[in-house]
């Protein structure tokens, strides 16, 4: 640099970081703290540490996490279910069509890829309700259950997340050398080998990339899984757990919080781990996107 | 000359047969309504026998079609059954009396006509546009500034950066019922007995407080990565000359990054436009207001709200599906215009 900044300067700017963090950071204490008090102390003085203790946080979330209207375990189960297999589905599928479009410039795949980019506009509100119709009477048909049910929402996962996964993989496949495939081809590969011995693996950094984006949009969902699991389903996830939760304990903050706690601890610990390639995941899908 | 085994023809072709005539069996008793719970499995492992039997097609010639086909096929066929064909249908049922179940005859514009005599609904689309409007201002000035903030030289970066991007990973239902929390119980330690969500307009505040508290650090990193883009030696050369902070700032640092603007009012305007789970959790839509003379009882419920309420709570399918057209329109129209405009000012700039 030109001149040597002022120290003064940067005393100021690392106050205003610190103020900022403490700002973005205190919910998420208030909700640790609360979370280990009985609601007296709750209502009295929410800001103090003083009735917080951990014996008492773990009899809050042994108390939440059994109950009727949130079961944890299988919430927490259902949603990770639903989230791994439409991830890997949405890879796999999302991977395969992309390069299909990618590497055959006709005018089905023109129309198709420009579909795929014009759909990422329609909100779900305008499809919601007529899909969730179309899959009862196709459920009713067919006898498979589409509502509530884990291979209609990863069904409804793969329909929805197609066409940003397509978008984000098709612009990585452009730059891969058509050599390679060429390559391939001359040594005998047939078109599939080509694709999963040789395409696929290159794809890690972009799959990685849109396995973050469309991770973090479903593992949070709610209004397509209210929807399509309803609040009284056979599968529930996390967020669908909490919002029946609320309804069933109004304003009995010693309950809402630790199962709020309990909701976002995994998605916390997750972020602790892998808190690089989320934040580059996220920054390259909105930056592609 | 034959490049095919007899036993790779062999399982093609009965693959193929079987598969047919599977997915015919398993569709006919669909059709005939006989009840047989194994129909629908019939029907799956027919449609994937026959992708077996397509797969092992013995052609040299056409094998990579087949295999464009069968590559292409899964996802297209969900994003065409979840997507195109429910969006088509929605349209369609706008105009009818449909009630979710079924549709009695064809209504015209009454749906439309009936939207717009609901003061519920106008100021609720009000409000969408003044949410709309206050989140993409203020959201990107406070990603702006704290991407300013956390490229400037001081110590800790990483951790600041994590640290205000982390209430993004939370969904807004539980981050929500976090904030009716703070909101009801904190603030009001502060305050007194008033709570801010009693009242319409400070509940309104407390939306936007919340969405800039979940956005801005996400937004903050697309700007951090948009400011890093500028090359160092023009920083430097503008230092030389003798530009003070705020020409830089303005004069090259802002139009350096506009693309990163154009993406960045993108997503705060699509994404408020489309909010709903902090809406639901944190509020309800609940708050009484006086809107030309009438009054109103869900004072802060935005557009998706009030569509998910009208057709869910109030039944009222075929007025919410209306009402979700015409937002799907304005959502339209809004987008492409706000590319449009950042387009060409990104050329004039």
């Amino acid at each position: 640099m030109h001149t040597k900044e002022k120290t003064s300067s940067v005393v100021i700017r690392l106050i205003i970081a610190i103020i900022v963090a403490v700002y973005v950071l205190f919910p998420f204490f208030l909700l640790l703290i609360n979370s280990g008090k009985v609601t007296s102390d709750i209502t009295s003085n929410p800001v103090s540490l003083s009735g917080a203790s951990l014996s008492q946080l773990l009899e809050n979330i042994k108390a939440v996490i059994n109950d009727p209207n949130f079961l944890f375990w299988s919430s927490f189960g259902s949603s990770a279910l639903i989230t791994v297999v439409s991830l890997v589905l949405l890879s796999l599928f999302g991977a395969m069509a992309a390069w299909v479009i990618c590497r055959n410039k006709t005018v089905w795949s023109t129309v198709i890829y420009f579909t795929f980019i014009a759909s990422m506009i329609i909100p779900f509100q305008v499809v919601m309700l007529p899909l969730i119709s179309t899959f009862r009477d196709v459920g009713k048909f067919i006898g498979i259950s589409m509502l509530q049910s884990v291979p209609g929402i990863v069904f409804a996962y793969l329909g929805f997340g197609g066409a940003m996964t397509v978008f984000i993989l098709n612009g990585f496949i452009k730059g891969v050398p058509y050599d390679l495939e060429e390559a391939a081809s001359i040594d005998g590969c047939s078109p599939e080998q080509t694709f999963f011995q040789i395409i696929f693996p290159l794809l890690t950094p972009v799959i990685t990339t849109v396995t973050i984006l469309n991770g973090m949009w479903i593992w949070n969902d709610y209004l397509l899984p209210s929807m399509m699991l309803g609040q009284n389903g056979k599968v529930m996830t996390i967020p669908i757990a909490i919002q029946k939760f609320v309804g069933s304990y109004v304003k009995s903050w010693d309950r809402i919080l630790p199962a709020a706690l309990l909701a976002i601890v995994p998605m916390i610990i997750l972020f602790l781990i892998a808190q690089r390639q989320i934040m580059e995941g996220m920054i390259e899908g909105a930056v592609k996107g | 000359m034959s490049t095919f085994s007899i036993g790779r023809k062999a399982t093609s072709f009965i693959c193929l047969i079987a598969g047919i005539v599977l997915t015919i069996v398993g569709l006919g008793m669909s059709i005939a309504g006989t009840g047989n719970v194994y129909r629908g499995a019939m029907l799956v492992c027919g449609i994937i026998l026959f992708f077996i039997g397509l797969y092992l097609f013995p052609t040299l010639k056409h094998h990579r079609s087949i295999i464009n086909f069968i590559f292409l096929f899964p996802l297209l066929f969900a994003f065409l059954v979840t997507v195109i064909i429910p969006l088509f249908l929605g349209i369609g049922y706008s105009f009818t009396d449909w009630d979710g179940i079924r549709l009695k005859g064809f209504v015209g514009f009454s749906n439309y006509a009936r939207m717009f005599k609901q003061p519920a609904f106008l100021w609720s689309t009000l409000l969408t546009f003044l949410f709309v409007v206050f989140n993409m201002i203020l959201v990107n000035l406070v990603a702006f500034l704290l991407a300013l903030l956390c490229t400037s030289k001081i110590k800790g970066l990483g951790f600041f950066r994590a640290a205000y991007f982390l209430p993004n990973l939370i969904g807004g239902i539980v981050l929500g019922y976090i904030w009716q929390f703070i909101f009801s119980n904190v603030v009001t330690k502060f305050t007194g007995t008033y709570s801010m969500l009693s009242d319409t307009n400070t509940a309104f505040i407390a939306i936007i407080i919340v969405y800039i508290w979940q956005y801005a650090g996400y937004i903050m990193l697309i700007y951090i990565t948009g400011l890093n883009t500028i090359p160092g030696d023009v920083l430097e050369a503008s230092a030389i000359d003798g530009a003070n902070k705020m020409q830089t700032l303005f004069n090259i640092k802002l139009p350096m990054i506009a693309p990163t603007i154009t993406i960045c009012t993108f997503l705060t305007l699509t994404s408020a436009f489309k909010q709903f789970d902090v809406n639901l959790a944190l509020t309800n839509g609940k708050g009484s207001v006086q809107f030309f003379g009438n009054y109103i009882a869900n004072g802060t419920e935005m557009l998706a709200l009030n569509i998910y309420t009208t057709a869910v709570i109030n039944n009222d399918y075929a007025l919410g599906q209306a009402k979700a057209v015409l937002f799907f329109i304005i959502l339209a129209i809004v987008s492409i215009v706000q590319v449009r405009v950042s387009n060409k000012r990104e050329v004039e700039l």
